[in-house]
């Protein structure tokens, strides 16, 4: 049961995502990741990772998407003014896409399986994740706090009008 | 408990949290207009009905009966999905919220919440930002300037005010130590309501309610003055009423968190003294939630009758520069004040 659900997320988060690709106005474009992040966050709650979840939620699909929809409504674009590429352009972007792909399918042949239980009952509850984040991985966790606090500055800093 | 008699219980506790809403959110567009009007010195709706009681009625059988227009140049499919999901997940929050304790019935424990997960709290917080799209998707649909505008000003206001909200809550976590709903209900017992903790979270969190709901003073998204009616100036007939109707539904489930979140939820004082029967308390239970959401939902109406509107730049201003540094302050104060406890 629980594995055919996952199938079935499974399909509708690639579906969407490659209808995101597809599809030729940018707002369905946006509108198909959002569906996509449900279904990745659906993924989430099947596998016990009701925190993931949730947060992939508030933060991808109601903070970050917004934000995209938001600057595509205004930007208005159409057939009209869409910019035209040419070939080599697009040559050139297939084959970077390509190449990440390949490191991404790399990473993960070489991860370690044995550690992930997919149906563990408590592996994902907020304390559990609590501890291992301020017990275990305390250091990786505020150096990436730090990261995200530097993006911040940048990108207030580049949000300034005038910079004295 | 068996299999059927569980999925019997939920569903029926669904259908009556669901129908709740739906009735208390009718009531309320009744209750704004006599509280205007009482606030104004006149006698709002009282031709329908006894003292205009069946006004709801009637406004919702215009409502239906109103010619449905959908705009050539719109997006037919997004047009429509735009108030389906405004009224989705206005209808959805309703799931977490603990309406009561258990009443004890044929030798069972019926829970009075639909469903109690670990992280009540964010599941409301993730709903209320996707609420967003409702209004972002109708007011884009709708090929309208004005409604383009008070869409781009309703998820501008809505992700502000999120950051203050989400810190607020965040205070009042690291007070209470639990994320579910049930579990920070039941700690407030007697006098320990969490808004005698959390003065200044309290304070946050209804201001960015405010926010959030889209009510007077920052109902700035559909401003008529400038707008003419914001993001649903294009509708008409019933996808009109269902942004109307979202709007009071999230009034209803905002107030009834508030009253969960700070104010004892379905606890009141002094009431365990009485020993009454565990049935008759839960009851009580209910009947207490309600009346704090009643008074929360006056509360709302009031202010929209007292307080004007703010322009935009003041309210990025509230958001952003006053309630944002406030709620860090108030996290940082919370959690030396818990470490000095906890120590």
């Amino acid at each position: 049961m629980t594995l055919y659900l996952f199938l079935i997320l499974g399909f509708f988060a690639v579906l969407s995502a490659l209808m995101v690709v597809f599809s030729k106005n940018p707002i369905h474009s946006i509108l198909y990741l959002v569906l996509t992040f449900f279904a990745i966050a659906g993924e989430y709650v099947l596998l016990n990772a009701q925190f993931l979840a949730i947060v992939n939620i508030i933060v991808y699909a109601g903070a970050i998407m917004v934000l995209f929809l938001f600057v595509v409504m205004l930007l208005n674009l159409n057939h009209e003014t869409e910019p035209h590429k040419s070939m080599l352009r697009k040559l050139i972007a297939v084959i970077a896409a390509g190449l990440l792909m390949v490191v991404l399918v790399g990473s993960l042949k070489g991860a370690d399986t044995m550690a992930i239980q997919p149906f563990s009952h408590n592996a994902g509850l907020i304390e559990n994740l609590g501890k291992v984040l301020f017990d275990q991985f305390l250091l990786p966790f505020e150096v990436s706090a730090v990261l995200f606090l530097a993006a911040m500055v940048g990108a207030v800093m580049l949000g300034k009008k005038d910079i004295k | 408990m068996t299999f059927s008699l569980f999925i019997i219980y939920k569903i029926v506790l669904v259908v009556v949290v669901f129908l709740i809403s739906l009735v208390i959110a009718m009531y309320s567009t009744y209750a704004e207009r006599k509280v205007a009007a009482f606030m104004q010195d006149r006698l709002g709706p009282n031709r329908a009905g006894p003292f205009g009681i069946l006004q709801p009625v009637a406004d919702g059988v215009k409502m239906f009966m109103k010619e449905e227009i959908i705009p050539q140049v719109s997006n037919k499919f997004l047009f429509i999905l735009g108030p389906s999901i405004a009224m989705f997940t206005s209808c959805i929050t309703g799931a977490v919220i603990p309406w009561g304790t258990s009443l004890h019935l044929f030798g069972h424990d019926f829970s009075l919440q639909v469903t109690d997960i670990n992280i009540g709290i964010l599941y409301i917080m993730a709903v209320t930002s996707i609420g967003v799209y409702g209004i972002m998707i109708g007011g884009w649909a709708s090929n309208n300037k004005y409604s383009l505008l008070g869409a781009l000003r309703a998820s501008s206001q809505m992700i502000s005010y999120e950051v203050a909200m989400g810190l607020a809550i965040i205070a009042l976590v690291m007070h209470t130590g639990t994320l579910s709903l049930k579990a920070i209900a039941a700690q407030q017992v007697g006098w320990h309501w969490n808004v005698f903790y959390q003065p200044v979270g309290f304070l946050i969190f209804l201001v960015c309610a405010f926010a959030e709901t889209n009510r007077t003073p920052f109902d700035l998204p559909e401003s008529d003055s400038e707008l003419i009616g914001g993001y649903h100036t294009e509708y008409s007939s019933m996808k009109l009423g269902f942004y109307l109707f979202a709007e009071y539904i999230n009034m209803f489930i905002s107030s009834a968190i508030m009253s969960t979140l700070y104010f004892g939820g379905y606890n009141m004082p002094l009431i365990g003294r009485l020993h009454l029967s565990p049935n008759t308390a839960a009851i009580l239970g209910v009947v207490f939630l309600f009346a704090k959401i009643f008074f929360f939902i006056f509360f709302f109406m009031w202010v929209r009758w007292t307080v004007p509107r703010f322009r935009f730049d003041q309210l990025m201003n509230l958001g952003w520069k006053i309630l944002i540094p406030l709620s860090i302050f108030w996290v940082a104060i919370t959690g030396f004040v818990t470490l000095m406890i906890h120590r």
